[in-house]
């Protein structure tokens, strides 16, 4: 079964911490678009989910920082952050072991995949979930990538992973959607925590639409920082959704800043069902 | 210097129950078994946040430690404005 759902949003906590401090309009437009993702998602019958998402210092420290780790979990227990700051529930996610081994396999190919039996969720799967799939019965592939420490996995690698991603999905029996979580332009937990640098995430965004693995590979590491922030790095996860589902199309459902969850709020469905 | 130890315990006061106990009842021995500098010790002991941002203490290690030490979101990014404003900001990657 080809895989069935491919898309891309933010993870950032305010997003569900402080939800109410973006103004109406804005909540409007990017709940608005969380919404429609979910039901295309629900449309689609997925019957597990990959979710890829940045490193937080959640996991990993720097004793032992994988580029890339498959979280071959039973279950994944979730999120790790205290609920009045994210406000969403604490409770054990089903994973999909068997299908994180064959992506592991699959990818070995071109890629060492560490894998991990416990990956505990942060905000950086927690809030797409909570958005996407709030009852969290589906099973869930979590894979983490270091946007964190350097060295950090060069995007070519990245478009890679997505590349296996999309050949391991395929050879399986069930239905399987991908969502891809990484953040654009921001600065967290320093004095530039809410800045934003919007044409720089627009570029991003129309790069990932228009699955331009040249301009992506294009972007580098100092000038990431320079111009979006530490943040910046976890593009990576939208080069993993470019590198996937290229040759498809792409729709971009969202596309607001806003200051208040320190990100602008993207919301991509790359249509693999159309 | 031996950043690497301070953001090691850091890591751990944030991710491991255990630890945090540890540093609530037996704090001195905890710090005592890490390899630290006598400064950087005292900067964990006290809770000094300006002192952890300048030796370069990545935010995201630092902020919850911030947060149990007490500090506010807005006075935790006011002591990190004070510290970039005299010494530049810390490594960015």
């Amino acid at each position: 079964m080809p895989l069935v759902f491919a898309a891309a949003l933010n993870h950032a906590p305010g997003i569900t911490g402080r939800r109410d401090n973006a103004t109406p309009a804005q909540r409007d437009v990017f709940f608005g678009a969380c919404a429609r993702l979910r039901e295309r998602l629900e449309a689609a019958r997925a019957e597990a989910l990959v979710v890829v998402s940045p490193e937080h210092w959640t996991n990993f420290f720097l004793s032992a920082m994988p580029a890339f780790c498959v979280g071959r979990g039973e279950s994944h227990w979730g999120p790790v952050e205290d609920e009045p700051f994210l406000k969403i529930p604490r409770t054990r996610v089903p994973g999909a072991p068997a299908l994180a081994d064959a992506i592991a396999e699959v990818a070995a190919e071109h890629l060492d995949l560490a894998y991990s039996e416990e990956l505990r969720l942060d905000h950086g799967v927690m809030v797409p979930l909570h958005l996407l799939v709030p009852a969290m019965g589906l099973p869930v592939v979590p894979i983490i990538i270091n946007c964190l420490a350097q060295p950090l996995p060069h995007m070519a690698r990245c478009w890679t992973l997505g590349e296996a991603l999309r050949r391991a999905c395929d050879a399986r029996a069930e239905r399987i959607g991908l969502v891809c979580a990484g953040g654009l332009s921001h600065w967290p937990a320093t004095p530039r925590s809410g800045k934003l640098n919007v044409p720089w995430d627009r570029d991003v965004v129309d790069a990932v639409l228009a699955h331009d693995r040249a301009r992506l590979l294009a972007y580098r590491d100092d000038d990431i920082v320079r111009e979006a922030g530490p943040g910046g790095h976890e593009i990576r996860a939208w080069a993993v959704l470019a590198g996937a589902t290229e040759g498809l199309g792409g729709e971009l459902l969202c596309f607001e800043p806003i200051p208040a969850y320190a990100v602008t709020g993207a919301v991509l469905d790359m249509r693999v069902a159309a | 210097m031996s950043l690497y130890h301070v953001q090691k315990l850091l890591f751990g006061l944030n991710n491991d129950a255990a630890l945090r106990d540890r540093w609530a009842t037996d704090r001195a021995a905890l710090l005592a078994d890490a390899a630290l500098e006598a400064s950087e010790r005292a900067a964990l002991e006290s809770g000094d946040v300006a002192a952890l941002y300048a030796m370069g203490v990545h935010p995201l290690l630092l902020a919850p430690f911030a947060g149990r030490c007490g500090l506010a979101w807005p006075d935790y990014l006011a002591t990190l404005a004070a510290v970039e404003q005299t010494s530049g900001i810390p490594d960015p990657r």
